[in-house]
């Protein structure tokens, strides 16, 4: 960040050319050289590395990466310290390591998203994909018969039941977080945070021990539906919390004022604006929802043909799916594992984006046909006053209007 | 507010009656506050029932084992010789190697994202961050084990020929750290899961780090800078201070989320029951992993006992998830979260 302060010129009556303006500078970004040195030492770290690799037994791209990093930083560290004294030397190593901390976390979700869908590809441009299931498929079956219908009618069944249990709970239970400052509340919210990291895979299992053991029901969607909920509850009930909070006050307090009820104003107030923070929470957790295999492995099962009904039979979803195929073993089976999760990913991208491109809007954002509407019931309010027995006229002044109305009635 | 000043509580006729200022909700009000006191404590109740029924389902195997559950290592339910000491001691060896990587990963990420990146890209920056935490593990336990694996072989082999004295990077087995090695020995191993669940661990680190950062009061930046502090020296003496509740909460929800990481261990390790304190070697297990390898062919008593081993982690990630939160908010960062 460099602050730039608008330097006063000083009045110079004497002597009439003016004094050159120095930038202040403060660190970060050092003279002009600081490209030239970040290109020089990362091509000599390119060739140190490249000899080192071929002159030592270090094999494998990760390792020399890593070699070729240490180098290119300490020699970039001995170029700096040429022009610049010891902080200085500090901040733009330090500087330049963050930046890589960056490049490595985003390298690696690139490289895991181009890799699957790479590997996915053969499978994945089959028509038959997206419409057959695994039941006639056998192992040696070509990529052409075949496909992964099943697993996504089941992921849409179970992250619908999840969704129907998680939301409304999840939206009221951060409705209460909201209203009250009790010990209860505060209690609420300690538990909900402390389960947001919670391992998924206990929700499957408590859905295993309570409903599958205990009530005695099959391996179904249902049950798999029941998981995904525990698991998803939490996620929602804390972005829907932190969404609610960011309500101004100031919109609360005139509904108050007003005189509406609380749950008035929770309504018709509070709600509609963080309504754009609440979609993304939901659809985010959604997207975790539908991610997760382990919860569905222990209790939707594990099936080849397509099962439509989630109250009976296994019923398998996109991830646990793809799992399954790649554990497999059988390079026909690890191709279409490998397609099922470039689908499952594309899924989650587009969910993301549609999560981003709602969450963008600002708490009270109005699209163009909400503002329309709320015109229009505005308009509506109007013409209601102003019929209405005792009105004194809207040219009367202001203050005088409405209320003069409420209190003829 | 009614406030008692002495000047209106004189007696008299002056003194008027109290106004009451206690509000009178109406019927639809106690209905509202009534449904959703109501789902609140059913939510409470869903997560109590989570640990209640673990308990329950687990009291036959615990009963048997008694505190020996926490030191065996072996896991023979049948024969009643079981308990959670060398998984756990394996999964926390997982967890661990995770950390190891996705700590330093992650808390440059945030310091970067909330320091270094220009305001344009900063928002970018959140939203990727964001969306690695959406990544379905799974695809990362895939990518993880195809991908990954054969490209860590050499640093594996690198680490276990020339830090092999240190007992944790030792490999042992038949001509393990020579070239003709193909890797075998060095496939499935703990290192490999760690480094695959340090993907899944960052966002979660990276977020709560972040958000503690990003929380820094600028009269306290601006000051380091006027004392002539360059960028990483207000890092260092204003951010870092600021943020160490942050830091600290973040590290620890990613140990939770590492610890109770399934699909990538149940996709790459290579099962072995007992510690294995060598982290490169092959083999591995975890407490996720062992549920979920197998609570299809356990007998009762090896499901009750499998319960159990469910439940000691459910106790340890609430735990832990509790610490991290409480300093999280205790911390002068997190005062708002």
């Amino acid at each position: 960040m460099i602050l730039d302060f608008p330097v006063k010129q000083e009045e110079a009556p004497i002597d009439q050319s003016p004094t050159p303006v120095r930038r202040r500078r403060t660190g970060g970004t050092l003279s002009g050289d600081n490209g030239f040195y970040l290109v020089g030492s990362a091509a000599a770290a390119f060739s140190v590395t490249f000899l080192l690799g071929r002159l030592t037994a270090l094999s494998g791209l990760i390792g020399l990466f890593f070699v070729g990093y240490v180098v290119f930083l300490v020699l970039y560290a001995v170029l700096v310290s040429l022009t610049e004294e010891g902080i200085a030397v500090r901040d733009s190593v330090m500087t330049v390591f963050l930046s890589s901390a960056a490049v490595i976390a985003f390298g690696a979700l690139g490289l895991v998203i181009v890799y699957t869908i790479l590997r996915g590809w053969p499978a994945l441009h089959h028509l038959n994909f997206f419409h057959e299931d695994m039941s006639k498929a056998g192992p040696l079956a070509p990529l052409t018969v075949g496909g992964v219908a099943h697993a996504l009618v089941g992921t849409l069944w179970q992250i619908g039941i999840a969704l129907v249990l998680a939301v409304p709970l999840g939206i009221v239970c951060a409705v209460y977080l909201d209203q009250t400052r009790s010990r209860f509340a505060n209690f609420v919210r300690t538990i909900v945070n402390a389960m947001t990291a919670f391992p998924s895979i206990l929700a499957g299992l408590f859905v295993y021990a309570f409903w599958i053991l205990t009530l005695g029901f099959q391996f179904s969607g249902l049950a798999a539906g029941l998981a995904l909920s525990i698991m998803m509850l939490p996620y929602i009930i804390r972005t829907s919390d932190l969404v609610l909070r960011l309500v101004p006050a100031g919109l609360r307090e005139s509904s108050d004022a007003l005189g509406a009820p609380r749950w008035r104003t929770m309504w018709h107030v509070v709600l509609p604006t963080a309504r754009s923070g609440l979609a993304t929470g939901v659809i985010l957790g959604t997207a975790r929802g539908i991610g997760e295999a382990s919860p569905v492995l222990l209790t939707a099962g594990f099936t080849t043909y397509m099962n439509a009904n989630p109250l009976h039979e296994p019923m398998v979803s996109l991830p646990l799916e793809a799992l399954e195929l790649v554990r497999s073993g059988i390079p026909a089976y690890a191709d279409r594992g490998y397609a099922t999760a470039a689908l499952l990913l594309v899924v989650i991208l587009i969910l993301f984006v549609i999560a981003r491109v709602i969450g963008g809007f600002g708490p009270g954002h109005l699209s163009r046909r909400q503002r329309r509407r709320a015109e229009r019931h505005s308009a509506r309010e109007l013409t209601r006053i102003t019929s209405s027995q005792g009105f004194t006229g809207i040219s009367s002044p202001p203050g005088g209007g409405a209320p003069s109305a409420r209190s003829a009635q | 507010m009614t406030v008692d000043t002495p000047a209106l509580s004189v007696s008299g006729p002056l003194k008027a009656e109290r106004r009451s200022v206690r509000s009178v909700p109406g019927a639809g009000d106690r209905i509202f506050r009534g449904s959703t006191r109501l789902a609140a404590v059913a939510v409470v109740g869903v997560i109590g029932a989570v640990g209640l029924f673990l308990t329950i389902r687990a009291y036959p195997a615990l009963a048997v084992a008694k505190l020996h559950f926490l030191t065996t290592q072996t896991w023979e339910p049948d024969s009643h010789r079981f308990g959670v000491g060398g998984i756990l001691t394996d999964t926390i060896l997982i967890a661990l190697v995770a950390l190891v990587v996705s700590v330093p990963v992650s808390l440059g990420l945030s310091l970067f994202i909330s320091e270094i990146a220009p305001k344009r890209i900063q928002r970018a920056m959140i939203s990727l961050v964001d969306l690695m935490a959406a990544v379905p593990s799974v695809v990362y336990a895939l990518w993880g084990v195809n991908y990954l694996q054969p490209h860590v072989l050499g640093v594996s082999r690198f680490l276990s020929s020339w830090f092999g004295w240190i007992p944790i990077f030792k490999v042992v087995g038949p001509a393990s750290s020579s070239i003709l090695n193909k890797g075998t020995s060095f496939s499935a191993s703990t290192f490999i899961v760690g480094l695959t669940v340090s993907l899944m661990v960052i966002p979660i680190q990276c977020s709560v780090m972040r958000e503690s950062f990003s929380q820094t009061p600028l009269g306290e930046r601006e000051g380091a800078y006027a004392l002539g502090g360059n960028r990483w020296g207000m890092i260092t003496t204003v951010v870092l201070p600021f943020g160490r509740g942050g830091i600290i909460g973040g590290t620890m929800l990613g140990l939770g989320r590492a610890l109770g990481e399934t699909i990538a261990v149940y996709l790459i390790i290579s099962t072995v029951y007992g510690i294995n304190w060598h982290i490169l070697q092959s083999g591995g297990n975890s407490v996720s992993a062992l549920i979920a390898l197998q609570y299809g062919d356990a007998s009762k008593f090896g499901t009750s006992a499998l319960m159990a081993a469910g439940l000691t982690l459910f106790a340890i990630t609430l735990i832990i998830n509790f610490g991290a939160s409480a300093i999280v908010s205790r911390s002068r960062s997190g005062a708002e979260s």
